[in-house]
């Protein structure tokens, strides 16, 4: 039986974080180098923490699956980044920003983290502004902030819209310092498959060479995964095509607990389906929010063009329905707000499957250049995508998978069940609850990866020694075997499907059964489902080539593997929580007005599920969460 | 509905010859993506048991710089300021024929079919494109204001996205333009040029180390750059750079990071 233990210290929430750092242990400097870490991925949280571990001195090694750390999708945030500076003077603090991500996650989040979360938001502002990250900034020289949704303060530091891009520069520029330097030992082009453990402790790595096709492994002291979030599970989603589930579920068949599943966050302002051709979707940041209206036709079936209907006939349902926060309502809240509207028959484009964000009135009252100033990238990658001009047609939006809340369970020193195993960034469950606010999962990441690991993971290191285990052990041949025999049986599917034909078909399954409403009996036949299409895939598809070379459709079909196996994981644990939270919206439990139902009493935890084997029920676990700080009170945006 | 003949450029390995193979793409809707006509020719080539064709591609929204691919003689194609992963077939007509290869250029060897080593551009950044600066301890990051016109300035030069189509386009597969950019980012900031003149001696060195050409200001660079960053920070790289060697008439920063 495993145990979970949040590891979260003792006294008051405001010290927990001091007081912690005081209490673990530090490596004397001349032994730093002894230690080593392996992280896998190059991301915000994966690029932070590696060069920060580096400049410590320990020994570290950095793994990502594109050709260059630089690609990791942290790149494609567009919005911005959270922290509780304040320099707007609008009412913001620490204890604000604390507040508002654990009511925006409604209430499923871990306080203790969600606090020093907050209090490090600062200094990752001020970490990056050394780095060179060129941040907006207003005409007096200082930094300029915006407004995101679910809150109501000016918190939000952007680069354009491309903030991502900006602070992941930053962080590889830091990660290719050490590079340079010879402190860390870059691996692209390579992917892990299999974390290996022995003796309970995680131990290292087995990988697979993406243009050479050898499979090979790592040992370290620490192994840190940094593999970004699941939804691309859905086939469609926000991510980047090569997202993926592998590293962290790979950990999970391992014994590492995985964490809220089912928490998944629907994206509000999406750039619709365009056909079945389509590969991904496309975000409009939720910045457009701050000046863009959004609204449907009042009537069911209307057929003018956006511009023809007069103002009366329009329904701008998120100001009506939410005055105080508007077009700013959360994104769950957003999501099925879009839905609700599309079912009933008003939804706008072909499909009716879109509703529109008007610039019309912020151009008028602004001006067109400012709001070309504000998102003028963003209004020409809509146009490119969709072929219309949104300074003179309203943008159509729909609501689309974008982010996982859920990931490897992780205690507050962000280190999984399996001593050794350490996960940060989207890959983690640690800090958003049911629903993540914009802008806060750069500052998690960033959070993990300067700012925490570097003195947990030292922690670690005293508390357990220098491992002794190479990968001559028994237990990493094993998985290299195991790996090895992966590929083949990958290799020798020569049925009448594409893999990525079952990954679509996978992908409508979720998204019908356990997308933007979950009820019992759809969530039961995703179940029903799942495994079938599970079987077509080792039956019926194809993957062509050989293993040593560059081969794509091999690493495609690996991760749809993994994909296939995951999907049945996130579909019970939506299951299994009868209640509405967040990003999971269960139709049994609603409100009279349809908003979500939480249910304290029964299912204030966090569900941690262990493998028991391929499409047997996980055994589920609980960690308890307690509000000790914030009131748990109905989660309301009116 | 289009049907388009695509001329591309098959390689099995960095050692094969390579050459253009023909291929026919039926049924593409002008609102796919280049690449989405592309993953329906592969889905083809699969399901008759032939290796698809591998390119470089993850974001799909041209900012994770990872596609590449030279169509009709253009890195990203026809539509400017624009990656090839944004390009969509709404540009082409029904019978079209598209040459499709990837990037060439000395310091990028071809891997497979469309896909080439752009190592070479991350090693440059390693050699110096960044501020030494480690985690911690930074001041608040209000305590040093920026004119807004450096920063915006700075944001321009940053946008690079690291593709190489620069070099691509280039006849003397030049980096010029990318190396630029990131000096010229870090040479807008005050934060930046503390170190400039190591920053700039070394960037130089390791791209001329890794084999890219010079720069005769042919300016295809700008032309086909996606994110349309200016030649104007190629000049002021000139400027950074001979000012490491006229000051007091010796050679500042030498010995690099
Ligand atoms: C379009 C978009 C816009 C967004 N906008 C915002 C925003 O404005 N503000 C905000 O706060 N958040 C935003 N987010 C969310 C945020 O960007 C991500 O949650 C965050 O960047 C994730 O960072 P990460 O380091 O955890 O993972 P990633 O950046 O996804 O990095 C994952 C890394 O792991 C590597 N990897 C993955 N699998 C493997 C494997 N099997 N083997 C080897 N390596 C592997 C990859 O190569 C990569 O280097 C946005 C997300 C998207 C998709
Ligand atoms: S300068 Fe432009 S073309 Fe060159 S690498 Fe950067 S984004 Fe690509
Ligand atoms: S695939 Fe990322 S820029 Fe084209």
């Amino acid at each position: 039986m495993a145990t979970l233990d949040s590891k979260v210290p003792s006294g008051p929430i405001t010290e927990k974080w001091d007081k912690h750092r005081f209490d673990m242990k530090l490596v004397n400097p001349a032994n730093k180098r002894k230690y080593s870490a392996i992280v896998v991925g190059s991301g915000l949280a994966g690029a932070s923490a590696a060069a920060s571990l580096a400049e410590l001195g320990y020994q570290v090694s950095c793994f990502c699956y594109q050709d260059s750390p630089r690609r990791a999708h942290s790149i494609a945030a567009q919005g911005g980044i959270n922290a509780a500076k304040n320099y707007p003077n609008d009412g913001d603090s620490i204890w604000r920003l604390f507040y508002d991500t654990v009511k925006g996650g409604d209430f499923r989040a871990r306080e203790a983290n969600v606090y020093r979360l907050a209090q490090v938001s600062g200094e990752i502002i001020d970490q990056c502004v050394a780095q060179g990250v060129p941040f907006a900034r207003d005409y007096g020289g200082l930094l300029d902030n915006r407004s995101f949704g679910g809150a109501l303060v000016s918190r939000t530091f952007y680069a354009r819209g491309q903030t991502g891009q900006q602070l992941l520069l930053g962080a590889y520029s830091a990660l290719a310092r050490q590079i340079g330097l010879g402190t860390i030992k870059m691996f692209p082009r390579t992917e892990m498959l299999d974390l290996v453990v022995v003796d309970g402790r995680a131990r290292g790595i087995v990988i697979r060479d993406m243009v050479t096709g050898k499979i090979q492994s790592f040992a370290a002291d620490a192994v840190i995964l940094a593999t970004g979030g699941y939804s691309n599970v859905f086939f469609l989603s926000t991510n980047a095509i090569g997202c993926n589930v592998t590293a962290t579920y790979r950990a999970y068949k391992r014994g590492a607990m995985f964490a809220n599943p089912c928490y998944t966050q629907i994206h509000p302002t999406c750039i619709p389906v365009s056909g079945e051709h389509q590969s991904k979707l496309t975000l409009m940041s939720e910045s457009l929010r701050n000046d863009g209206r959004i609204w449907v036709p009042l009537n069911k079936g209307e057929k003018r063009a956006a511009n023809d209907i007069p103002e009366a006939e329009r329904d701008y349902y998120l100001e009506r329905k939410y005055p105080s926060y508007g077009n700013l309502a959360p994104r769950d809240i957003s999501s099925r707000a879009a839905k609700q509207v599309c079912d009933e028959g008003r939804g706008v484009g072909d499909t009716g499957k879109g509703v529109y964000l008007d610039f019309r009135d912020a151009i008028n009252r602004l001006g067109e250049n400012v709001i070309r100033e504000r998102y003028g990238n963003l209004f020409d990658m809509y146009e490119r995508i969709t072929g219309e001009n949104p300074y003179q047609v309203p943008m159509r939006i729909y609501p689309a998978l974008h982010y996982s809340m859920g990931g490897l369970w992780v205690d507050y020193n962000l280190m999984s069940n399996v001593p050794g195993l350490f996960v940060l960034g989207e890959a983690n469950f640690s800090d958003h609850g049911a629903n993540r606010l914009g802008a806060s999962a750069l500052m998690q990441g960033l959070a993990d990866g300067y700012f925490i690991i570097p003195y947990t993971v030292g922690d670690f290191y005293v508390r357990s020694g220098v491992s002794k285990v190479t990968t001559d052990h028994d237990e990493f041949k094993k998985a290299e075997a195991e790996a090895t025999d992966h590929m083949k049986k990958l290799l020798a599917l020569r049925g009448k499907r594409t893999v990525v034909d079952i990954h679509r078909q996978l992908g409508k399954v979720l998204w019908e059964g356990c997308g933007m409403g979950r009820n019992e009996a759809g969530l039961k036949k995703a179940l029903a489902e799942i495994p079938i299409i599970r079987e077509e895939f080792w039956k019926n598809s194809i993957v062509t080539g050989g293993n040593e070379e560059i081969n794509q459709a091999l690493e495609r079909a690996g991760r749809v593997a993994d994909f296939l196996e995951f999907a049945e994981l996130l579909v019970y644990d939506a299951l299994m929580r009868r209640e509405s939270c967040g990003g999971h919206f269960r139709e049994e439990s609603q409100t009279k007005e349809g908003e979500a139902l939480r249910n304290d009493a029964e299912y204030s935890y966090v569900s941690a599920w262990e493998y028991t084997g391929v499409g047997k029920i996980p055994t589920l676990y609980k960690e308890p969460l307690t509000f000790e700080n914030v009131m748990l009170a109905e989660r309301s945006y009116k | 509905m289009m049907n388009l003949k695509l001329k591309v450029w098959r390689q099995k390995n960095a050692q094969d010859k390579g050459k253009i193979v023909d291929y026919n793409a039926k049924n593409v809707s002008p609102d796919m993506s280049f690449l989405e006509m592309l993953d329906i020719v592969n889905e083809e080539l699969i399901l008759k048991g032939q290796e698809p064709i591998v390119f470089d591609h993850d974001c799909r929204e041209g900012i994770c710089g990872m596609c590449s691919q030279t169509i009709n003689g253009i890195p990203h194609g026809p539509e400017r300021g624009t990656t090839v992963c944004q390009l969509h077939m709404r540009h082409f007509k029904d019978g079209d024929t598209i040459f499709i290869e990837p990037w060439r250029a000395r310091a990028f060897p071809v891997m497979k079919d469309l896909i080439v080593d752009r190592s070479a551009l991350d090693k440059i950044i390693q050699a110096g494109g960044f501020v030494s600066v480690d985690t911690g301890g930074c001041p608040d990051a209000n305590s040093l204001p920026i004119a807004k016109d450096d920063a915006e300035d700075a944001m321009d030069a940053a946008a690079c996205i690291g593709c190489g189509a620069c070099v691509a386009a280039c006849k003397n597969a030049s980096a010029m333009l990318f190396v630029s950019a990131k000096v010229g980012h870090f040479a807008k900031l005050p934060q930046g040029k503390i170190e400039r003149e190591r920053r700039v001696q070394a960037m130089v060195k390791a791209m001329d180390d890794a084999g890219f050409g010079n720069c005769t200001n042919y300016y295809e660079c700008e032309a086909v750059c996606p994110k349309e960053i200016s030649v104007r920070f190629i000049a002021l790289m000139n400027r950074e750079y001979l000012r490491t060697i006229n000051h007091l008439g010796r050679k500042k920063g030498a010995g690099g990071f």
